[in-house]
């Protein structure tokens, strides 16, 4: 087992000095939400609006020189932590705004390969989070397309044995995540991006749970387009990335349209500047790109293998002691093949949201309901489940604590 | 424990055997409320007869203050009319947006004043309104019906 030095990693982040109720020490098991930030992004994005603030890309004023290189500095640190191109980063403000930039992206170009209509269809599957579902939901209504999906086996698996019926030519959009922020389940991607690209369909994947916890290396996964949001990890709310491929993006037409994303502009009509200003319209979440780096540069200072590496022993050690509480069922896969440091449970006889006050009790912080994630919830049949995820600054204190914070749940409602 | 103060015996006990759970084959009106945050859901039953709340079942999944407030309001608005369980309603929702500041009065809500607590708990009070908002649905609904 490699865990990481985490009494260090903790004493950067001030969160953890807080007092939870019952004067309980935070026991913080909800990254997959949102993770805590560390003193070096808040002083990033402090230094950012004390020394450098001004918009970016407009003005020759040394303040506007220097808040673009930083934001244009940001831009290059998250391509070269993603081993991508500069030019291939667009800046947004969440996952969220990413992929609803794609699907619009897609409905403003009339032609080529972004154009869908009646008969095209796109590829999704169960375990999707809403912002990877409902986009895609709009945009087959607004072009007449048919969604189709990939099942979600029993235990927590994507369930491919369909392929073959599921991606076809008529496939125009694959969209994935890469790994479940329900199951923890990590899907085989590269494997899917290769018989998607055989079809000819676009790949989106949704990184939001893969690029905070481990090395992802656009370039090598095969995928077209990748979305993530910077408060998973690390860095600042405001700021979320898409990347894509410099051919597509020189290709697609924007989705938001105002200042700075423009060429030229008259009375009767504009045209856009390239990628990845085209994609930027507006004065952009700039101490936040800014934070972003900030959090990128802590990450790669511990390693994201080593990130890795401590979350699959965390998350070894929480199966173990999860499954020995009586009652408990773990909603995903029970082993560690492909799989992250999220774990979805639920509690004989105990809502998940009755649990979680028990818990909260004892200062510890998970999340309950259903994660963004409805229909995955139909097809286990729950209304919602417990999820505790796993981060850098969590140790096996933190598991053991959730671990006997059930017992004592079970106790007070006199579960047995 | 403060957390003794959201979970009250009466609650739970409410939670473990709940009042008027499984729908009625008769009903002036069904509605469905859910809970989007969490995905609770209700699926509530109303019998009128003129102005008279003669039934009230409901069905559902949701935590013990969901189920229990539920439970405890199909109770309380029962043989009431319309305008009467509409009144309790009222006070139900005052004394959910009361931050733990008033107890409520017992002489309308009964068991209702064991869910005073969970006023104080900002993310459970949309538990707790669930199945009397579906009533209110139902009621308005079953009062247009009844016009007609
Ligand atoms: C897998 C997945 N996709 C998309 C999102 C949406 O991210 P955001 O809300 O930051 O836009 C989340 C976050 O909850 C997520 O976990």
């Amino acid at each position: 087992m490699t865990l990481l030095d985490v009494a260090t990693i903790k004493a950067d982040f001030p969160i953890f000095e807080k007092k939870m109720r019952n004067d309980a020490r935070l026991v913080y098991l909800d990254s997959g939400a949102t993770s805590q930030k560390p003193r070096q992004v808040m002083a990033a994005e402090q230094y950012f609006y004390t020394h450098q603030n001004a918009a970016v890309h407009r003005g020759s004023h040394l303040l506007a020189e220097e808040a673009s290189a930083a934001y244009e500095g940001a831009r290059e640190t998250v391509a070269a932590f993603l081993g991508a191109k500069s030019d291939e980063i667009i800046f947004t403000k969440s996952a969220t705004e990413s992929l609803n930039l794609l699907a619009y992206s897609f409905s403003n170009s009339a032609t080529g390969r972004f154009a869908l209509g009646v008969g095209d269809e796109i590829l999704l599957s169960e375990m999707e989070h809403h912002a990877n579902l409902i986009p895609w939901q709009q945009l087959a209504k607004r072009t007449g397309a048919t969604l189709k999906w990939f099942e979600v086996t029993p235990d927590g698996r994507l369930d491919l044995s369909q392929i073959d019926q599921l991606l076809s030519a008529r496939t125009k959009i694959v969209a994935l995540t890469h790994q479940s922020n329900v199951l923890g389940t990590i899907n085989p991607i590269t494997e899917i991006a290769k018989k998607a690209k055989e079809h000819g369909a676009l790949f989106v994947l949704d990184a939001c749970q893969s690029v905070p916890h481990f090395a992802t290396d656009v370039s090598k996964l095969g995928v077209d387009f990748v979305t993530f949001s910077g408060h998973k990890m690390l860095g600042p709310t405001g700021i979320g990335v898409l990347w894509g491929r410099s051919e597509l993006l020189a290709a697609m037409e924007p989705f938001l349209f105002g200042g700075s994303m423009i060429e030229t502009v008259t009375m009767e009509s504009a045209t856009w500047a390239p990628a990845p200003r085209k994609f930027e319209a507006g004065v952009p979440n700039m101490a936040q790109a800014v934070g972003l780096a900030a959090a990128i540069n802590y990450l790669e200072a511990i390693g994201m293998d080593k990130v890795h590496e401590h979350e699959v022993a965390l998350t070894t050690y929480a199966l173990e002691g999860l499954q020995t509480i009586k009652g408990l069922t773990i909603i995903g896969p029970t082993n560690m093949d492909s799989r992250g440091g999220v774990l979805s449970f639920a509690l004989d006889g105990i809502h998940p949201h009755d649990g979680c006050q028990v818990l909260d009790q004892y200062g510890i912080a998970v999340r309950t309901g259903h994660h963004c994630a409805w229909p995955l919830m139909r097809k286990y049949g729950v209304s919602g489940t417990t999820r505790a995820s796993f981060y850098i600054y969590n140790d096996l204190a933190d598991i053991d604590a959730l671990v006997t914070g059930i017992e004592a749940t079970k106790k007070y409602f006199k579960v047995s | 424990m403060e957390l003794d103060s959201l979970y009250q015996e009466v609650i739970l006990d409410h939670y473990k055997h709940p009042l008027h759970k499984g729908l009625s084959a008769e009903k002036t009106v069904q509605v469905h409320h859910v809970n989007p945050s969490c995905g609770d859901e209700i699926t509530l039953n109303l019998l009128l007869e003129g102005d008279v709340v003669r039934d009230v079942t409901w069905d559902g999944v949701g935590c013990s203050i969901s189920q229990a407030s539920c439970s405890i309001m199909s109770d309380l608005v029962h043989g009431k009319s319309v305008d009467h369980a509409l009144t309790i309603l009222e006070s139900f929702s005052e004394l959910m947006s009361s931050k733990g500041s008033i107890t409520g009065d017992e002489e309308i809500l009964e068991d209702g004043v064991a869910l005073a607590g969970v006023s104080k708990f900002p993310a459970r009070v949309k538990c707790a309104l669930l199945g009397w908002m579906a009533f209110k649905d139902a009621a308005l609904q079953g009062r247009n019906e009844e016009k007609k």
